[in-house]
């Protein structure tokens, strides 16, 4: 095996595993506040969406994505709205969100059927970008080191900040943070608008980057491998940012292993992968005596503050 | 032109039910009511979209002689079932169902329903009132081979397939076989996605393919991913279904475009002249069932001249995309001389030789 195809297939790597890292460290947040939202493939669609339409129109990327993100967070409001303030079932209104989210952006998609943009590249030079062993570093779009950001900066929050410990505290006992006087309510919108906003990116990674087009379900379920991340993860950051590229590698291996004709495995076995993963994680998870790793226990709880 | 979704037929249960009678009328001046059930949205520019675009031909053809009804977005199974259930209550006298999931459903309902005629597309089960009809797609795949045996420089193709049944295996070696009588040395590479759809799977895939020394690209998936991809890397690909290369202006060289309107035309016009028969139909180049999209201007002329004379070969009948002597994958001999016969492409499990998979 050469250079260039080691080099291509890391990029694929990365180009595979930063979406799903983006919306799983959304949905880490998000849990770790106490809620879970099942809507992540549904968000991403509708960031998917309009980030396309606001790239094709504009031809201004960074204005397609923070319109993505507005959107998915519209969508991610509609679900704190209902789960939140109105209490409803997380888990019911989270799968609402992604049937939602899947119908109204194959809606506002359909006159941009059959278009495509500019790939939203790398901002280096092109010396750098495109040079045959550099571009391994530099040839990514911005979306990818953002998300390598985020990852450190949410793992920074929540161990080192203040308003990080709040978080956590809402999400392992919303009656003692309620009864110190946060608001737990107000923390847990904040986190799933958080939420929302990483998964419109981790979309328009999908439309503007990896498959510059727009067609119904773009994302073919990538949104609830995100999900399984934040469990094989057991809500830790590091361990996010390490399982998505493990994720990400072994969906594009097994495409290279299969192209350069290794065929030992089936291919419905690798494609399970994740999610067996994510079993086997869950149960080592439960062996462990001292649960310090476990699920926030206030997860899918709701608050009513005055009951 | 009334647009039904599923569920406002489902809906319009409730109504047919409380007027049983209303359901079938026999008055010779009615239009024929014809419907069509769709498996995905009409503007998903593939299947769907091809299939409505016969449609729309066969209203402009018939004008108020018939009034075509679709239902967009059926899932396959059960909820087909009720659906088509449905259709025939509204009193539709011919109803296609357009994709191969819907099959058991429809002839279930068909053998409920002798007085109503049914047209189940790419299946293989039959009824005295239910026929079955399919393309020859694998005709377009021999022009694209024939395209891929000349401009490919490697001499290999990467072909991105979705799960391995007699309907993709023999696109594969219609492909294959073509090529080799370009370049005997030829090569393709298939890769199966276990998908008919994942645009970031397939994109994945050409890349995997080309970095194994794939020059051009061929896909039996739906999105225009892997077309993409092939142009950010300067190389060359087939569309699949419609024209797609607006994605790709370099990279597209042909596709093939699937005319469903032919068929439909002379199926309703047999129902309307009470001529229609069960049976079973399978067309290609010859009734302009399926066509090519415009060639790449970077085709050179002879290579046109090269795939136009395979795709006249295969509409007067003069050619034959497999015609021996074929080998297998291990090189055996499967066929000497003369050609497949239609019955053996059904049941194709085996790949030519040069296929690597």
């Amino acid at each position: 095996m050469n250079d260039t195809i080691l080099i291509s297939i890391l990029m694929t790597i990365v180009g595979a595993s930063t979406p799903i890292l983006l919306a799983a460290i959304g949905e880490l947040i998000v849990e770790k506040s106490g809620v879970l939202n099942l809507g992540i493939e549904g968000m991403m669609l509708i960031g998917a969406v309009t980030g396309f339409a606001v790239a094709t129109t504009t031809g201004q990327p960074v204005l397609a994505i923070l319109v993505a993100m507005l959107a998915a967070m519209a969508a991610s409001f509609l679900f704190g709205y209902l789960t939140l303030t109105l209490t409803a079932n997380q888990v019911a209104t989270g799968l609402a969100l992604t049937i939602f989210g899947i119908g109204l952006s194959s809606l506002m998609g359909e006159s941009y059927v059959g278009k495509t943009t500019e790939v939203f590249g790398s901002w280096f030079p092109s010396g750098l970008a495109e040079h045959p062993q550099l571009r391994v570093i530099f040839g990514y779009s911005p979306i990818v080191y953002f998300s390598l950001i985020m990852t450190v900066a949410v793992s920074y929050f929540l161990r080192k900040t203040r308003a990080g410990l709040i978080l956590r505290a809402v999400g392992e006992s919303d009656i003692s943070a309620h009864s110190i006087g946060y608001s737990v309510i107000g923390v847990r919108y904040a986190a799933v608008l958080f939420g929302g906003a990483m998964a419109g990116i981790a979309g328009c990674y999908y439309s503007l980057v990896l498959t510059p087009l727009w067609s119904e379900e773009l994302t073919a379920g990538r949104g609830w491998i995100a999900l399984a991340l934040v469990v094989f993860s057991a809500w830790r950051p590091g361990r996010l940012l390490l399982g998505a590229y493990l994720f990400g590698a072994v969906m594009t291996l097994e495409l290279h292993a299969k192209a350069a004709g290794f065929s030992y495995v089936a291919p419905e076995m690798l494609a399970a992968m994740p999610y067996l993963a994510t079993i086997a994680v869950l149960a080592l998870i439960s062996l462990k005596k001292s649960g310090a790793s476990a699920a926030p226990a206030c997860l899918t709880k709701p608050f009513k503050p005055n009951a | 032109m009334k647009k039904f979704t599923r569920r406002s037929v489902l809906k319009s249960a409730a109504v047919a039910g409380t007027l049983p009678l209303l359901g079938k009328s026999a008055f010779a001046a009615d239009p024929l009511k014809v419907a069509f059930v769709y498996l995905g949205p009409i503007g998903d520019h593939g299947w769907t979209y091809a299939h409505e675009q016969g449609r729309v031909a066969a209203v402009e053809k018939f004008g108020g002689a018939i009034e075509a009804t679709y239902v967009e977005n059926v899932d396959e199974g059960p909820d087909s079932e009720r659906v088509v259930r449905r259709l025939v209550e509204e009193g539709n006298d011919l109803i296609f169902t357009t994709s191969f999931g819907y099959m058991n459903p429809t002839l279930k309902v068909a053998k409920r329903n002798k007085e109503v005629k049914f047209e189940h597309a790419t299946g293989y089960q039959q009824a005295p009132n239910m026929s079955t009809y399919n393309l020859r797609f694998y005709e377009g795949r021999a022009v694209c081979g024939t395209i891929a045996g000349h401009m490919s420089k490697s001499a290999t193709a990467g072909y991105i397939a979705s799960f391995p049944i007699p309907e993709v295996v023999m696109g594969i070696n219609a492909f294959t076989l073509a090529a080799r009588r370009v370049n005997p040395d030829f090569k393709t590479n298939v890769l199966w996605v276990s998908s008919w759809y994942d645009p970031a799977k397939e994109a994945d895939a050409a890349k995997a393919l080309i970095d194994q020394g794939a020059d051009i690209i061929s896909q039996h998936t739906d999105s225009p991913a892997a077309l993409q991809a092939c142009e950010q890397r300067n190389l060359m690909a087939f569309g699949q279904a419609w024209d797609m290369s607006s994605f790709a202006p370099n990279a597209h060289l042909t596709a093939i475009r699937n005319n469903w309107g032919v068929y439909y035309i002379d199926r309703i016009q047999k129902v309307l002249d009470e001529k229609w028969e069960s049976g079973d139909t399978w067309w290609g180049f010859q009734q302009g069932a399926i066509e090519m999209t415009p060639y790449n201007k970077r085709i050179p002329a002879d290579v046109v001249a090269a795939a136009e004379a395979v795709r006249t070969g295969l509409a007067d009948g003069s050619g034959n995309a497999f015609s021996g002597p074929i080998k297998d994958q291990a090189g055996e001999v499967r066929l000497e001389e003369g050609a497949l016969t239609d019955g053996d492409l059904h049941k194709m499990e085996w790949y030519v030789e040069g296929v690597q998979s």
